[in-house]
């Protein structure tokens, strides 16, 4: 559904009026940059280690000394909050740029190929993106393996059909256009022009649907882990953490609550930061 | 126009506003003119002169947030439709005044057939079965030469031709045998050998039904051949009025002169076609003084300060928005 | 129209078979030897070789292939490793909760989505706007799970209006309907919240049309506008995506019958994977990908029944 593609790059001011319009969006930049700042600092910010463990005080509620409380093991919740920060950050953000560049590829060449090439890659599109994504992501994890790099491969996987698809349409309508005709009678290579008339005028497309797609990527991270396929114990991830909160609910609410927030406010801030940008970047993408 | 016709509609002294960065800006400034029964008046003019807002002034057709009727009236049928409630607008609307657009292949409702959507304006405001609406469609359809009207009627309008839903739409615009039909640039989308047809076609009708036309376009060719009067707008004003063939012979407004250097003619030699130099004022930065004077040859001194008024050349009904070129034509 | 529905139900064939191949690829990636992994590095070496015959994978890849289809196109789907029971047995068993689930989550999502999106359109920048977008907003970052986490604290555990462990199924239909409704409310609003967002920028799209502005000339009246005129070309795009929306209905409802402990296919899938049953996990995968396939096809049928340029091309 991604309309015609928008030939100029976004410029700076148009991003400032989107920006400036909407509130809402001021709130997802900040929220997204205060959340990458605690991935960052993590090591300085956290109260405790989040591996150690402490059998006296497990399972406590808040308290002065442990802010979110404590789990099963005495380990301090913020702690782990913090540090899980890391993971789904990382994975999201790696998941969708594996996920951007091959997808991508995918798309440019069956856009600019086209024929029977196309179709055939339309129709394994179509079936990819109609099957449902967490579905996708376990049988793919649990296949592999629960691990780190195995999570983002999983999620990765999941998240390129979509990418071929947004970056499909806009090859397609750019293939006709005047200047890729002058490259071809010149001479230039299919792939001169793909990699340089053809691929700059929609990365700006691309990369903000990737911000859009890069929450659902740590949606889906949430969830394998919650499931149990994600990065194995006793590495501190959010979704392991609302699981183990889950076994938990009915002493310790804390353990389920707060990771969940932390997540929500993941989700949020960078929905909030993708819809802004594509708001300035191609009103036309609305559609998506 | 002698002062024995009737008149169907007039409008007095309207301003159209549009709020533009939470401003209130007028797109239409303080325009009168009527239009007598059984009468073709042409609003002559370029994008941005305000002839398709007045038009959807008449009939409140502007959208309703951030545009707004600040001032005037429009009498018809002896009320004021500017005061009118939004139903009481729209017992008016497609009933006693009708219109037509300018996009024929987008105005239509792709998921009705063509006898719905002419049979819905029927029902919309008579007590008829469905069953008579549809009949009365069928009727119009072969009115508007439609051919195979009974097959047609329960066709989609995407299995039409550009010309033909133009002919479809004029169909459901005269269901209700309206008063007056405001025509906003109906051709301009349209070949030019269609055009000439449905042009034709309306004049045909409104002969038939009795109708007064309201007729928006920027292509003087098309006045000449079927307006009665003709209104010049530039910058949301009328500056010239006058009957067809004394506004042809004697253009009196510098920019009505303009508009015919500029449009090719066959009795011309085309390398005398004159593009106007400049562009329309933007809405918002509107000059004190005549809004032509930034373009105008004959500009004066008094032109940048002074706004001119519109006042008769002669007592034709010629009237002119312009002192410096009366002052030339009288004296 | 027929035409149209037979091309659709025709592309609907070679869609199965592309997705029942990546099922069987994706069920043979496991890295090393299956029956090593399900029965554990104590096994002996013959029962190793019988539940390699068993599972049929000491036949070369392209037999495997074949057999697989074969089975698959006869309703075969294998016996479930953990229980015994054949597969289509297990699905069978748990198959009324899911539908009930789903079939509630739908109605929910639609009932309040639709309405509310149509209202953010039509009184655009308006207060409904504003909120419309917001319970969108919020509705959609969430992940299901963890909607249903906190919807069962506040409701269940601390306000004890709903029961926290149910098994979904009993007699008694009051019963019945306070075990489905924490867990359709959570699927439900996140639906609604994709509903609203899809219904209020297409409305907003169709209320712009030259069509919209040519019916209000002819004096048609506000509420019929929107629904006679608007509504009905704003469905098209709705629909469409609605349906795209089933995949990741389907997902959410796996995480929802976890968290509420509710029988269904989401918690069968859950147990093949914690007890390595790879023929039931197969199985399931199957069927999952034959649901998801009609809900394609029966979208694009309805899709074709609304929007008369696809019927009368």
């Amino acid at each position: 559904m991604a309309g015609a593609v928008s030939t100029s790059p976004a410029r700076p001011g148009g991003l400032w009026l989107a920006f400036s319009k909407n509130r809402l969006s001021w709130v997802g930049l900040v929220l997204l940059a205060a959340i990458i700042l605690v991935a960052i600092f993590a090591p300085f910010i956290a109260p405790h280690d989040p591996l150690e463990q402490n059998i006296v005080v497990r399972l406590e509620p808040p308290s002065a000394e442990y802010l979110l409380g404590t789990d099963s093991y005495g380990r301090d919740v913020l702690s782990r909050l913090i540090y899980g920060t890391r993971i789904s950050l990382t994975v999201g953000f790696i998941a969708i740029l594996i996920a951007m560049t091959i997808g991508s590829t995918i798309g440019i060449l069956a856009g600019y190929v086209g024929g029977l090439f196309d179709q055939i890659v339309m129709g394994l599109l179509d079936v990819m993106l109609s099957f449902p994504t967490l579905l996708l992501g376990l049988m793919i994890a649990a296949m592999l393996g629960a691990s780190l790099e195995n999570l983002i491969i999983a999620i990765a996987i999941t998240e390129i059909a979509p990418f071929a698809r947004i970056a499909r349409a806009p090859t397609i309508a750019l293939k006709q256009r005047d200047f890729v005709e002058a490259g071809r009678a010149l001479g230039f290579g299919p792939v001169r022009i793909m990699g340089v008339h053809i691929l700059p005028n929609m990365i700006s497309d691309v990369v903000v649907m990737g911000s859009l797609w890069m929450a659902s990527a740590i949606r889906t991270e949430a969830s394998l882990s919650f499931i149990g396929l994600g990065v194995p114990p006793p590495t501190a991830t959010w979704g392991s953490m609302i699981r183990e909160g889950f076994e938990n609910i009915l002493d310790a609410w804390w353990l389920a609550v707060f990771p969940s927030l932390a997540i929500l406010l993941t989700v949020l801030a960078l929905n909030l930061l993708g819809d802004a940008l594509r708001d300035a970047i191609d009103p036309k993408l609305r559609a998506e | 126009m002698t002062q024995a016709q009737e008149t169907a509609l007039e409008i007095r002294g309207l301003r159209t506003e549009f709020r533009i960065g939470g401003q209130w800006y007028p797109a239409v400034r303080d325009l009168s003119l009527s239009v007598a029964k059984n009468e073709t008046l042409a609003i002559v003019g370029e994008s941005g002169s305000g002839k398709s807002v007045t038009a959807l002034s008449i009939l409140r057709l502007l959208p309703q947030a951030g545009a707004r009727i600040g001032a005037g009236e429009i009498r018809f049928d002896g009320r004021n439709l500017a005061q009118l409630s939004e139903r009481e607008m729209s017992d008016v609307r497609g009933n006693s005044i009708a219109m037509i657009f300018q996009e024929p292949m987008t105005s239509l409702n792709p998921t009705m057939t063509v006898g719905e959507q002419i049979a819905e304006a029927i029902t919309i405001h008579r007590k008829v079965s469905r069953a008579e609406a549809m009949a009365e469609a069928l009727h119009l359809l072969k009115e508007v030469k439609i051919p195979s009207a009974e097959s047609r009627l329960h066709d989609y309008p995407h299995q039409f031709s550009g010309g033909m839903r133009q002919r479809v739409m004029i169909a459901m615009a005269l269901a209700c045998r309206p008063k007056v039909l405001l025509a906003d640039e109906p051709t301009t989308a349209l070949d030019v050998t269609i055009q000439a047809q449905v042009l034709m076609q309306l004049d045909e009708l409104k002969e038939a039904y009795g109708m007064s036309v309201l007729f928006i376009t920027h292509n003087l060719g098309v006045v000449a051949q079927i307006a009665d009067r003709v209104a010049v707008m530039y910058a949301g004003e009328i500056v010239e009025l006058a009957a067809v063939d004394a506004l042809f012979a004697q253009p009196t407004h510098p920019y009505t002169e303009a508009l015919l250097r500029a449009m090719p003619r066959v009795d011309r030699a085309t390398e005398n076609l004159e593009p106007i130099p400049g562009g329309v004022p933007a809405v918002t930065a509107m000059p004190p003084g005549c809004a032509y004077a930034p373009r105008c040859p004959y500009r004066q001194p008094s032109c940048e300060k002074d706004r001119p008024e519109l006042v008769p050349l002669d007592d034709t009904g010629h009237l002119v928005r312009c002192p410096v070129r009366l002052a030339k034509g009288r004296g | 129209m027929i035409r149209y529905t037979i091309k659709r139900l025709l592309l609907a064939i070679p869609t199965l078979f592309v997705m029942l191949t990546a099922i069987f690829v994706l069920v043979r990636l496991v890295p090393g030897d299956a029956a090593a992994v399900i029965l554990g590095d104590q096994a002996t070496e013959a029962s190793l070789r019988a539940l390699r015959a068993q599972l049929g994978i000491d036949q070369p890849i392209h037999v495997q292939y074949v057999s697989f289809l074969g089975d698959v196109l006869t309703g075969n789907l294998g016996q479930s490793l953990s229980s015994g029971r054949s597969v289509i047995q297990e699905v069978l068993l748990v198959l009324p909760y899911t539908i009930e689930l789903t079939l509630a989550s739908i109605v929910i999502g639609i009932v309040l989505g639709l309405p509310l999106g149509i209202a953010t359109a039509v009184y655009r920048n308006g207060w409904t706007d504003y909120i419309g977008r917001l319970v969108s907003l919020v509705g959609l970052s969430f992940p299901a799970f963890v909607s249903g986490i906190l919807l069962l604290i506040v409701f269940a555990i601390e306000l004890g209006w709903f029961p926290v462990l149910n098994s979904g199924g009993s007699t008694d239909p009051v019963e019945r309907l306070r075990n489905l409704a924490l867990p359709a409310l959570n699927l439900g609003i996140i639906m609604m919240a994709y509903v609203v967002r899809v219904t209020r920028s297409s409305m907003l799209s169709v209320l712009g049309e030259d069509y919209i502005r040519t019916a209000r000339a002819k004096g048609v009246r506000p509420a019929r506008l929107i629904f006679r005129h608007a509504l009905r070309n704003g469905l098209i795009p709705i629909i469409t995506v609605v349906g795209l929306y089933f995949g990741t209905l389907i997902g959410n409802s796996v995480l929802t019958e976890i968290i509420f402990n509710r029988p269904g296919l989401g918690k069968l899938i859950l147990g093949a994977l914690n007890a390595r049953d790879y023929t039931l996990l197969q199985g399931l995968m199957i069927i999952f990908a034959i649901c998801v396939i009609i809900v394609n096809t029966l979208t694009d049928l309805a899709y074709g029944l609304v929007d008369p340029r696809v019927k009368y091309k």
